[in-house]
């Protein structure tokens, strides 16, 4: 999106300077001989294994439960069923159904958190990002205050946050009217996303001062000296040479987001209808004994999820991969070609 | 080729961070059929599985246990406070049919679930001096007719009320009814003290605590939330005029409007800050509010009285921890003694020294010295003869979930009681069905 918008500018660096240097880095090391493939493959498989046993043999289980259903009870005897009955595809086409209504609260309010909150904590965190990318007395200790929130635990969090939003906590006290934030109602998904943006902001906040910190400096001095203005300079320098590096924090937030459970359950309730997020939903089947269902909820959030990580890395290009590490290293050479991007 | 490969890389990445998703979920097999009732062979080491133990009387008693059978010790296992975390575990341990956890301290009401599920032993009950115990708090225990659990800790609601204001306003005795109440309350308001100060308050947040009060005021009102079979019965006059009390109590400022967002903390700090005049509470608030350290604001000046209701005195719910045996544990023989021992008249005693509850065996609310210690034995006794228990139903998860969304509904106006009502007698009919 932001390099269709620059097309003459600061010129993304990846696609700039591939071409002169593409002979020379193009060359492949020699082909690897059968022994050494066997190597390697022996070298990763460790890795591999365990991919394979704490990744992919739960997901394939999750989705095999997924298509059963709940033991009933046997009226005569008055005890469950020994076994769950195959159901197939029934707990997925439930949430067409009546009972569907639970799923689609929890999917719209998981969407709504989501956005509201990345979008929140996207502002927040470039803005903390560019004051602790200032040099000024005092940095060090403003940069370690900031990351204090991401630090403290999500169920603290939710506790904490909790006696500000108690019916006599501080927060009525500033607003000077007594809202009952942990009740039913919207102002408890805005005491979510309160809590939610003050902890994870400066997430963002430290991503985006790495890719700040790569960005060097003759860069802003060209541009000053071609007389562009502080706004300009952000617009045109700042935020396509950030944009690698802010790409992966929304996208890492978005998918935490996806998943959010322990904040709304700690700091509203378990059993709150405005907060119920797909987690909780998942998390409350299983409580109660129907994994099938539980699993089932799993299993679409988990393709959501994935669509929409799929989204990011086609449509966006976040680059979460390091692209081979080949851009990496271009961008690490940049400084030595500045009038690339004065140009 | 590159940027194809490229891409597969970056989709298989992108679907590592997906999977992160599904993890919540555990698997679970069937269990075979349950042992046969009054098969408990084999002697050896067990343990006892319960939450945390925050007075530090539980591993005395188990030392005392430890002591006198040095070839069948007893492990304390852990749990965390948290009773779901402690339910989910004790599933996990029953679902993968593991012997690591041997006695379970279960809230009562996940009785009824563990023992349909067959995840707890169904125990001889000639056993245990059932006799001795107060008979509401047997109930929780049992199972279409089966002991399943025996009772070693109860839990009963009471009135808590000010002793101070109510004799200056004139009111000999604590009201039985809820009229009774809201009259006493007018009057007491009419007191210089009493400026600002609300009537009433219980546990209105949406979670267990509502459960609990709204099936007190059910049961009050001579209504009946589920019957032994598990059939709701909420579309009855009785039923509407238990939740009414409560939605009419939040409507006209009976209890304070902020009472929706209380849980037992709140109410209790509430009432020890003399903000309320009546508090319906458990024992466990007594002695706190009887603190003379300046924490309470009422030490001195409040009593206990059972619970009101709608034309006389009303019905408590029950709490309360029972002990039972893991179907898929070893040592059996060793697990029954144990229970014996744990659940025995001589160490409630010694635990209530140290920690109020509500003991299981009648005997122990006439103890002159327990009396002395907790003066509302005695009120606490009469509260829980005339305890309704919890509704009995195997998916109580989704009971109470159902109730709770219903009365809170209701509650904060967004239903009417009675169509709150009505959903709930639906809600329940589909998932407790037979």
């Amino acid at each position: 999106m932001a390099e269709t918008q620059t097309p003459a500018r600061p010129a993304p660096p990846a696609a700039r300077s591939e071409r002169p240097t593409a002979p020379a880095r193009r060359r492949r090391p020699p082909r690897a001989t059968a022994g050494t493939a066997r190597l390697a493959a022996l070298l990763v498989s460790p890795t591999l294994l365990v991919l394979g046993v704490v990744v992919l043999y739960p997901t394939i289980v999750a989705l095999q439960q997924s298509l059963y259903g709940t033991r009933r009870l046997d009226p005569k005897t008055g005890f469950v069923e020994d076994s769950e009955p195959f159901v197939g595809l029934q707990n997925f086409a439930a949430i067409f159904d009546e009972a569907g209504s639970r799923f689609w609260n929890a999917f719209w309010n998981t969407t709504f958190l989501t956005v509201t909150t990345v979008l929140l904590e996207t502002l927040i965190g470039v803005a903390m990002a560019l004051i602790m990318h200032r040099a000024f007395r005092g940095r060090a200790l403003v940069r370690a205050s900031i990351l204090i929130p991401w630090a403290i635990p999500t169920a603290v969090t939710g506790l904490l946050w909790r006696w500000i939003f108690h019916s006599d906590g501080i927060a009525n006290a500033l607003i000077g009217h007594q809202v009952l934030w942990t009740t039913e109602g919207f102002h408890a998904k805005v005491a979510v996303i309160v809590a939610d943006v003050w902890k994870t902001a400066p997430f963002v906040g430290l991503l985006v001062l790495a890719g700040l910190q790569v960005i060097p400096d003759e860069v802003y001095e060209a541009a000053r000296i071609d007389g562009a203005g502080v706004l300009r300079r952000f617009r045109h320098i700042t935020l396509p040479l950030v944009k690698p590096a802010l790409l992966v924090a929304v996208l890492f937030r978005t998918l935490d987001a996806l998943r959010m459970f322990d904040l709304p359950y700690i700091l509203i309730g378990a059993q709150k209808t405005s907060v119920e997020t797909l987690s909780m939903l998942a998390q409350d089947q299983a409580a109660n004994v129907r994994f099938g269902p539980a699993s089932a909820y799993a299993v679409l959030l988990f393709v959501y999820v994935f669509l929409i990580a799929l989204a990011f890395v086609r449509l966006l290009g976040a680059d979460i991969v390091g692209d081979d590490g080949k851009s990496a290293r271009r961008r690490r050479r940049l400084p030595r070609r500045p009038q690339g991007v004065a140009a | 080729m590159k940027t194809r490969t490229t891409r597969a890389v970056r989709s298989a990445c992108a679907g590592l961070l997906g999977l992160t998703a599904v993890t919540a979920c555990g698997t679970s097999g069937g269990a075979p059929p349950a042992a046969k009732a009054g098969t408990f062979e084999g002697r050896g080491p067990i343990t006892y599985v319960a939450g945390k133990d925050t007075t530090g009387t539980v591993q005395a008693v188990l030392d005392r246990w430890n002591k006198a059978h040095p070839d069948e010790k007893v492990t304390f296992v852990q749990l965390p406070t948290d009773p779901d975390a402690q339910r989910q575990q004790m599933i996990q341990n029953a679902e993968i049919k593991s012997d690591a956890f041997t006695v379970l301290s279960l809230d009562a009401v996940w009785t009824t679930e563990f023992a349909a599920h067959r995840w707890v032993d169904r125990l001889p009950a000639d056993r245990f001096p059932l006799g001795r115990m107060l008979d509401p708090i047997v109930g929780t225990a049992t199972y279409r007719g089966g002991l399943y659990a025996v009772p070693a800790t109860s839990d009963g609601g009471m009135l808590y009320y000010r002793t101070d204001l109510l004799r200056r306003a004139g009111i000999a005795e604590p009201p039985t009814t809820w009229a009774e109440m809201k009259a006493d309350c007018a009057k007491v308001k009419k007191l210089p003290e009493a400026h600002g100060m609300s009537c009433y308050a219980g546990q209105f947040q949406k979670y267990e605590g509502l459960t609990v009060n709204v099936a007190e005021a059910v049961n009050s009102a001579g209504g009946t939330v589920t019957d032994a079979r598990g059939r709701p019965h909420l579309d009855t006059p009785q039923a509407k005029a238990g939740l009414d009390f409560l939605v009419d109590a939040v409507r006209d400022g009976t209890v304070p409007k902020e009472a929706i967002t209380y849980q037992e903390e709140d109410a209790r700090q509430a009432f020890q800050a003399g903000k309320l005049i009546f508090e319906r509470q458990w024992p466990y608030m007594y002695p706190l509010a009887a603190k003379k350290d300046g924490s309470s604001k009422v030490a001195g000046k409040f009593g206990v009285a059972p619970l009101p209701g709608l034309h006389g005195p009303g019905a408590s719910s029950l709490g309360g921890h029972n002990l039972a045996l893991t179907a898929s544990a070893k040592n059996k023989a060793t697990a029954l003694d144990f229970i014996e021992f744990f659940t025995n008249e001589e160490n409630q005693r010694f635990s209530l020294k140290y920690a109020p509850a509500a003991p299981t065996y009648a005997s122990l609310y006439q103890d002159p010295a327990l009396v002395k210690t907790y003066p509302y034995l005695p009120t606490l006794k009469r509260s829980i003869l005339h305890a309704v228990p919890r509704p009995r139903v195997f998916r109580y998860g989704d009971l109470t979930a159902a109730v709770q969304r219903a009365a809170y509904a209701a509650l904060t106006g967004e239903k009417s009681s009675v169509q709150a009502l009505k959903d709930l007698q639906r809600a329940l009919r589909h998932p407790m069905a037979e």
